[in-house]
């Protein structure tokens, strides 16, 4: 709320992960946009590097960690994945070192950005911590090997809770639980059990149970009976890159990362595009919206509507795309004509 | 007696007592026949086959009837041996009564049996004791493009062979600590060097030049990596073929954009499960795509999406496509390809009649009028069958 135009408003900090390959410029981009909406938002760039902390375990720097710490709240460009570095892949650091256990998507169609789908407007919230990618692999015999999927009753409350939260909160109808509990009927009988627990305190939004075989074939025919979806690891992460590829591709999808503690970190999911780093080709619009996505969990809605209009009218424009959205610009100009609309809508 | 002359004997009986003392030869043969060459001989008496029909549940034992009613039509020579599967007792006598009975035919017809997920696991899945039972390890299904079916995307044509038996599929759980359930993914090197040999000499008898393996390697290293390294000793074998592997996540968002770059594809059991659904999404719904379960011994038809359609149950509004269509699959696995192809030909062209679809194509036709029609189509172009 304003008292008059121009009231001070209190800067908050965010922590600005730019990345490796096309990171920097679109972290750079980003930046920008924010400075023309005159977001409140000071960023503090810290680099994330695995290194090798007491007693030999890899960590991310402590300056990184530090600053996340305090400001709860980070912005992530993509990051390379080193094949033979000895250590694992720094998603998966950032994962455990915040406890980063509910990935969220929202997916929705891109108007001016023309895929088979349209009308596609739903979230899936994936749990992250555990499920199939727990890591626990053995072989049992010569040629057996046996993979476990952990299902914990702890996870699955606190990933249906944050379902329910983030249903309230942003004003969406209903949450399906996708699972398999046919087959599995431990494992995501559990999973399943804890949604319905946790949905009787929720009697405002809707509850429903899928198959995860019926939502994959209602999805492609008919993407929008669908609203917030919750699933365990594995089939989030299916079914989060397949509405992904609904509304056009990982280069415009937004990503969130919320963990406990109140952190959370915004992300584009994309690669690091080697082939175009350095060379103002990359688009922005992936870590924008994130950026976005990031604002509105800060409860700074009216910034965020802006960019996120400002974006979407430059891509349904047409004229300043860059190579993957179909055009021939360049990310400065992207950036620039995004900026000129935000200032127009001043 | 030895092993061969048992089988010779029994073979020789078979024909006599197929349906008349069916465990004790049935079960002879079984256990003493050689694995490598030897094919079952099919359950046949004076020229006619024998085959298994399980109606299930949901529209199954509508689609059943209807399939039974196609074929007396067509003068098929196949006769249906009905086995009903009660999904909703605890024993598992029935569908063991399912299982002999498949073992006795050779072949199936079968509707997707219900399983009650809230129901503790003591209680398995029908449909999954039924295809580890049978050891039915290849899953085939091909999604295709059909004229008259306005879907999204055009021109596809993608089969999916996906392992059938185990991965996430073996139902092993257990909770050692109350609150931390664990389950177990088993992935072995005998069965994906199996699946994917499968795979492969499938793609050379269809003609087909690529071969995609679907898998999650870079996350489940032993596991998928394992199922990875078998399809890549298989394909040095198969130098034709191309082979590649795209993990699935990229896997479903590649099908969404363009699912024309894919030719046939293997993977295991749940990515199986998740690519095939979304195909058969992509091609036009649940109710055009037939699927084929083939192990060794075996074989079951089923529609490919194994829906139980509880929800239009007796309403006289499913689909029939895919479950004709898989019948005509049935039929060319018993070597009846003159009628295989004169029932296909007959539902193709009714499937391109717009004003003839079911409410899952968006439009109002009912199931019987489907049928009637395909009937028509059979008279106007086939041999003798009967008066309608």
């Amino acid at each position: 709320m304003y008292t008059h135009t121009h009231t001070f408003k209190e800067m908050q900090t965010v922590t600005l992960i730019p990345g490796d390959g096309i990171g920097p410029e679109i972290s750079s981009a980003v930046m920008k946009i924010f400075e023309t909406a005159k977001a409140p938002i000071r960023w503090e760039e810290r680099n994330v590097t695995a290194i090798k902390g007491p007693g030999g375990r890899w960590m991310i720097p402590p300056d990184a960690k530090e600053s996340m710490d305090k400001s709860k709240i980070g912005l992530k460009g993509p990051l390379k994945t080193p094949i033979a570095a000895g250590h694992p892949s720094m998603n998966l650091l950032l994962r455990k070192t915040f406890d980063l256990y509910a990935n969220v998507r929202p997916c929705i169609s891109i108007e001016g950005y023309k895929t088979p789908y349209t009308d596609v407007n739903l979230v899936t919230i994936r749990e992250n911590t555990e499920g199939e990618y727990s890591g626990i692999e053995h072989v049992i015999v010569d040629g057996v090997v046996q993979s476990i999927k952990l299902i914990t009753e702890d996870a699955s409350r606190r990933i249906a809770e944050y379902a329910f939260e983030y249903a309230r909160n942003n004003q969406r109808n209903s949450v399906t639980a996708v699972h398999k509990a046919n087959i599995m009927r431990m494992s995501d009988g559990l999973f399943l059990r804890k949604c319905r627990e946790v949905a009787e305190n929720y009697k405002d939004i809707k509850f429903t149970e899928m198959y995860l075989d019926t939502v994959c074939l209602n999805m492609v025919q008919d993407p929008t009976q669908f609203d917030v979806l919750v699933m365990p690891n594995l089939y989030g992460d299916i079914l989060s890159d397949l509405c992904a590829g609904l509304i056009g591709g990982l280069g415009v999808t937004p990503s969130g990362n919320i963990g406990a503690n109140g952190v959370a970190i915004f992300e584009s999911v994309h690669g690091t595009a080697p082939d175009i780093a350095g060379l103002d080709l990359a688009n922005p619009t992936a870590l924008l919206l994130s950026a976005v996505m990031m604002l509105r969990h800060m409860g700074l809605h009216d910034y965020g509507n802006k960019i996120q209009t400002a974006c979407f009218d430059t891509i349904r424009d047409k004229k300043v795309l860059t190579k993957d959205l179909g055009g021939n610009s360049k990310c400065s100009e992207f950036t620039a004509d995004i900026c000129r609309r935000i200032q127009d809508l001043d | 007696m030895t092993a061969r002359s048992v089988r010779s004997l029994s073979g020789a009986l078979k024909p006599l007592f197929s349906n008349r003392c069916p465990g004790v030869y049935g079960a002879a043969s079984c256990n003493q026949r050689q694995k490598s060459t030897y094919t079952p001989p099919p359950a046949r008496y004076g020229g006619r086959h024998t085959v298994t029909l399980i109606p299930g549940d949901g529209i199954g034992p509508e689609l059943g009837n209807h399939v039974r009613e196609l074929f007396r039509f067509c003068c098929v020579p196949v006769d249906f041996e009905v086995v009903n599967v009660d999904s909703s007792v605890a024993s598992e006598d029935d569908i063991n009564n399912a299982i002999m009975a498949i073992r006795r035919n050779g072949v199936a017809l079968k509707g997707n049996i219900e399983t009650n997920h809230n129901l503790p696991p003591s209680y398995k899945s029908r449909n999954n004791l039924l295809r580890t039972t049978l050891d039915l390890y290849a899953n085939v299904m091909h999604c295709q493009s059909l004229p008259g079916v306005r879907t999204r995307h055009r021109n596809i044509d993608i089969m999916i062979i996906r392992e059938n038996t185990e991965g996430e599929y073996s139902s092993l759980e257990h909770e050692n600590v109350p609150g931390v359930v664990e389950c177990l993914k088993i992935i072995t090197k005998t069965k994906s060097l199996r699946i994917a040999d499968y795979a492969f000499r499938t793609a050379r008898a269809k003609g087909r030049r690529r071969v995609t393996a679907v898998h999650k390697a870079n996350i489940m290293k032993l596991g998928d990596g394992l199922f990875l390294e078998c399809c890549k000793e298989v394909a040095s074998g198969y130098p034709e073929i191309t082979f590649d592997s795209m993990i699935v996540d990229n896997t479903t968002m590649q099908l969404v954009s363009r699912p024309q770059q894919f030719d046939l594809m293997v993977m295991p059991n749940l990515y199986g499960n998740v690519v095939s659904n979304v195909c058969a999404g992509l091609v036009g719904g649940p109710g055009l795509v037939p699927g084929a379960n083939y192990g060794e011994d075996y074989a079951v038809f089923e529609t490919g999406t194994r829906n139980t359609g509880k929800s239009i149950a007796n309403r006289n509004t499913a689909n029939p496509t895919a479950m004709l269509l898989a019948s005509c699959l049935l039929l060319d696995h018993l070597k009846l390809h003159a009628y295989a192809s004169m029932i296909r030909r007959a539902i193709l062209s009714t499937v391109s009649e717009t004003r003839l679809h079911t409410a899952d194509l968006g439009g109002q036709g009912s199931t019987s009028e489907v049928v009637q029609s395909i009937m028509n189509a059979v008279q106007s172009t086939g041999p003798q069958t009967l008066s309608i």
